[in-house]
């Protein structure tokens, strides 16, 4: 392994040797900023993560209704009250873990699965479920409707 | 067009004052000049680490609300986010295997001998600190088992007598691992310990530059003995070039291993669930973890556990300390060392085996 | 009037009174209560005449002031037998088992006198006994049937809401088959004695004893308690509908609920049982062993025909979400992140939930819309899955690509590396 010289490789072996480099540089460069250039372009959907979420847009909800959004990884229960206000909670009942429904009928939050129901701020009034849903955050943000989970301490 | 731009900066800088010594540089070659690469592949690593984890830090949020779900969207929204994620997971294993492995070559090559033993401590010290990166990295996805393993770890730091409680306390950001402590690990893994590890790299290279590579002992006798016998190579070109496939081969590695084994999100962390059977710390600590595993819970008077906290840390820091030791000195205390290296290699390798397969 | 046995009193003064006295001191020094001579004797009583003072720290009356003569008269201050158990002292003995319920009732059914120590407790236990099975019994001259003490316990009376309490949710049941299940005892009633084990196997059973769900139905929340009863042949989806409301609406409008009613059948009992009530399966619906319908209906006719379509509707469905959930397990174990696809599988299945219930219209046409909407779902995570299966393929592709790249630089690396050194 000394740096003695001989003759010169012969004009092909010195193009393989360019092609390899050359061409090996140039792709493997090219492919290590392909990946990198296209993580640059921020998606298209922003995710808020799973601190807040938009629920809905404003013209999409009606007085007295309820819709289901997700929220994080679980679904959440929005519902324009008939004076207009909003209010979000957790809709995983707190009895055995069915998805819960607003009852435009009743102004009460139901689960079909036992019969179990809950008032507009979340608390079991009968049935089984054992606990209160939980209550989160509502904002209007221009024509979005935003639910955040209530601040930890 | 290169060669233009080197002579235009060169009249400014005057490069040539500053390159010409590199071009002396040589690097030793004999049947063991191999495990000379393994510095070079754990700082390429860290190069990787610093520019995937500044990727990551475009999309990442801190905060107990928002940790998992920026990891999940990185994995699944961001072009890409999944293999720089993968990468930087991945790397940073390796690195601290890498580092490791080049830890164990200096002492079997006994290169940690006069004069160099600053260049020992200082890699020693940069050991520990990788394994601070590795660790306060662990628990950024917020998910359970970092959770966990973060709890556990640090209730381990908490038990050295005296110091230990604060020393957990400023850790953990308080009392309990909650969402401030991952806000000061976060602090520490992207801010502090690359600022530390940044300048202790270029006191360790520089020392490097300084004395260039050890021989091992025997070797260099005969070499003294017979110096038409050296055999050494240039390190520019033909040293760099080698260690650039090294490098190059490491990227490959990574890239199979990120699209292969793409690097999992876990469970979002819930602190009110009790910690899930068999929680273990990541492989790096597993040795030690399975050492304090294996303390009786009490040894005379002493606590088991503290027993085990401050062994590891006297062996560490006898470790850290070989080279004041070890020495130059021939004959019986040389293969008490090489004995005791020996020992310390297969009880690592073992302890890592036995924590990983036990229950 | 009971009596005791003579040998069992303590020998006569002079002996009794140091005794007695010597007692006294004693229940002085133990505790600061008031003397109790009752237990301070019957705690020394063998068999069913032992009343010990740690048994009767756990008893509600005691622990409100309603002491042994509250209820048995006599004068618990005497260590004398002839006073503390003489008729001057109003000492009634053992409370005869007719009795028991006035004797309760004395109290329980006095709003004024209850409102002294717990307002909210109902009064109207009495009443409601009268009206049972229990209460129409004993009032026939039956010593058999169950009074309050047989339910509730004696001397270590704990209220409901303690867990050791025998009329306690989780342990209603068991209070119950002491005489339901005894075959022996209810042998003259001509009622079956198999209703706890039955029960024992049921849903309900597992969610109370071993999910721990207080909600779930015991013996009690279908018979009543107090007014003991079985709800009636027609009344029994009355009683279910409490809280399986949806299935009970269905089955309501549905042809069945007349047809039923007609022919006096109970009800959602004739499916599924009354106590040892088992996690439906869509096998209930089949031509096999756990089928329900054929018991009924003859094969090949209409409802045969309207069965056949919503079970092989159901089974579709249940497939379609399994075959989603395993492409989906599949994707993920190669390192596919599916989470949303997993969480809309959650509503697919929901659907099927939904489905389930609506068999009790009988009417396949609403089954299937419900099993449609499932099925949308379950088709579009099944995509899901195997779109992430696709982009893995790509993933892999492009570390070819890219491996290749890296294995071109290293040839030239090594070329270039041997041609510098010759």
């Amino acid at each position: 392994m000394g740096a003695e010289r001989t003759l010169p490789p012969e004009p092909s072996r010195r193009h393989a040797i360019e092609i390899f480099l050359g061409g090996g540089l140039l792709a493997s460069l090219a492919s290590f900023l392909y990946p990198v250039l296209r993580y640059f372009v921020p998606p298209a959907v922003v995710d808020l993560g799973g601190d807040e979420v938009v629920a809905a847009k404003s013209v999409e909800m009606k007085p007295n209704s309820g819709r289901i959004f997700r929220f994080g990884s679980r679904p959440g229960l929005l519902i324009m009250n008939a004076d207009g206000t909003y209010r979000a909670l957790s809709a995983t009942c707190t009895h055995l873990g069915c998805t819960v429904q607003y009852r435009p009928d009743l102004r009460e939050i139901w689960c079909a699965c036992h019969n179990g129901t809950y008032d507009l701020n979340g608390r079991n009034v009968s049935g089984p479920p054992p606990r209160p849903l939980d209550v989160f955050d509502v904002h209007l943000r221009g024509d979005e409707i935003v639910v955040s989970r209530k601040r930890e301490a | 067009m290169f060669a233009a731009l080197i002579r235009w900066l060169d009249e400014r800088l005057q490069l040539e004052g500053l390159i010409a010594p590199l071009r002396h540089k040589t690097v030793p070659t004999h049947r063991l000049s191999y495990w000379y690469f393994f510095g070079g592949i754990t700082l390429f690593l860290f190069i990787v680490q610093v520019l995937t984890g500044i990727l990551l830090l475009l999309y990442y949020r801190p905060g107990a609300n928002e940790a998992f779900e920026s990891v999940q969207y990185i994995m699944t929204r961001v072009q890409f986010g999944w293999l720089i994620r993968s990468i930087h997971s991945w790397s940073a294993n390796l690195m601290i295997f890498t580092a490791f492995v080049h830890m164990f070559s200096v002492v079997f090559l006994k290169a940690y001998r006069k004069p160099r033993e600053l260049t020992w401590v200082t890699g020693m010290v940069l050991l520990f600190l990788v394994m601070g990166f590795g660790f306060s990295g662990y628990l950024l996805p917020w998910n359970t088992l970092a959770f966990f393993a973060t709890k556990v770890g640090t209730e381990i730091a908490g038990q050295v007598p005296l110091i230990g409680k604060p020393i957990m306390i400023f850790l953990r950001g308080g009392e309990e691992v909650t969402g401030a402590t991952l806000t000061r690990f976060f602090g520490f893994h992207v801010a502090v310990l690359p600022g530390i590890v940044t300048v202790l790299i270029a006191i360790h290279l520089f020392f490097v530059q300084r004395q260039g590579i050890s021989v091992p002992p025997k070797l260099e006798a005969r070499w003294n003995a017979n110096p038409s016998e050296r055999r050494e190579m240039k390190f520019f070109p033909n040293f760099m070039l080698r260690e650039l496939m090294a490098w190059y081969v490491a990227i490959g590695a990574l890239a199979a291993l990120a699209a292969l084994f793409p690097w999992g999100l876990g469970v979002k962390a819930d602190p009110f669930i009790s910690a899930p059977a068999g929680i273990k710390p990541e492989w790096y600590f597993l040795f030690m973890f399975q050492t304090l595993k294996l303390i009786p819970s009490k040894v005379w008077f002493v606590d088991g556990e503290v027993l085990g906290v401050l062994g590891c840390s006297l062996a560490g820091l006898l470790w850290m300390l070989l080279p004041f030791f070890a020495g130059d000195r021939a004959g019986r205390t040389r293969v008490w060392i090489t004995g005791l290296s020996i020992f310390a290699l297969v009880y690592v390798i073992g302890m890592t085996a036995y924590g990983y397969l036990a229950p | 009037m009971a009596t005791l046995r003579p040998d069992l009193l303590l020998p006569r003064t002079p002996r009794s009174a140091a005794l007695a006295a010597l007692l006294a001191f004693a229940a002085c020094l133990g505790s600061a209560q008031a003397v109790n001579s009752c237990l301070d004797c019957h705690s020394a009583q063998p068999g069913r005449l032992e009343v010990t003072p740690e048994k009767f720290s756990q008893d509600i009356h005691g622990q409100k002031g309603l002491g042994c003569t509250g209820c048995h008269g006599g004068d618990a201050t005497s260590y004398d037998p002839d006073q503390a158990m003489g008729r001057k002292a109003g000492f009634k003995g053992k409370i005869d088992h007719r009795q028991v319920p006035l004797l309760c009732g004395s109290c329980h059914s006095d709003p004024a006198l209850m409102r002294q120590y717990n307002p909210s407790l109902r009064t109207d236990q009495l009443d409601q006994y009268h009206t049972s099975m229990h209460g129409k019994r004993l009032a026939a001259g039956d010593t058999k049937a169950a009074v309050c003490t047989d339910c509730h316990s004696v001397h270590d009376l704990r209220p409901p809401s303690d867990p050791r309490s025998t009329v306690n949710p989780v342990n209603v049941a068991k209070t119950c088959s002491h005489c339901h299940s005894d075959a022996a005892y209810m042998k003259q009633y001509g009622i079956p004695t198999d209703q706890f084990a039955n029960y024992s196997t049921s849903v309900h059973h597992e969610a109370m004893a071993v999910r721990g769900d207080l909600s779930a139905p015991t013996c009690t929340t279908c018979h009543g308690n107090h007014g003991a009863l079985p709800p009636g042949v027609d009344k029994v989806q009355n009683v279910c509908a409490n809280c399986h409301a949806f299935q009970a609406q269905m089955y309501q409008k549905s042809t069945h609920a007349k047809a039923f009613q007609d022919r006096s059948l109970p009800g959602c009992v004739v499916c599924h049982s009354n106590h040892g009530i088992h996690m439906p399966s869509d096998a209930m619906l089949g031509t096999g062993p756990g089928g329900v319908c054929m018991r009924c209906h003859a094969p090949g006719d209409h409802c045969d025909r309207a069965r056949a379509t919503i079970l092989t509707n159901l089974t579709q469905l249940d497939k379609g979400i399994k075959d989603a959930d395993a492409a989906l397990s599949l994707a993920e174990s190669s390192g596919m992140e599916v989470s949303e696809a997993r969480l809309s599988q959650d509503q697919a299945r929901d659907a099927l939930t939904k489905a389930r219930v609506t068999i009790h219209s009988f009417q396949a046409a609403l089954v299937d819309q419900d099993i449609q909407a499932g099925t949308k779902i379950a088709n579009a995570d099944l995509k899901a899955g195997r779109d992430a299966m696709v982009e893995r393929q790509h993933r892999r592709i492009g570390l070819g690509v890219c491996l290749i790249a890296i294995a071109l630089m290293l040839v030239g690396l090594w070329l270039y590396i041997k041609k510098l050194e010759g």
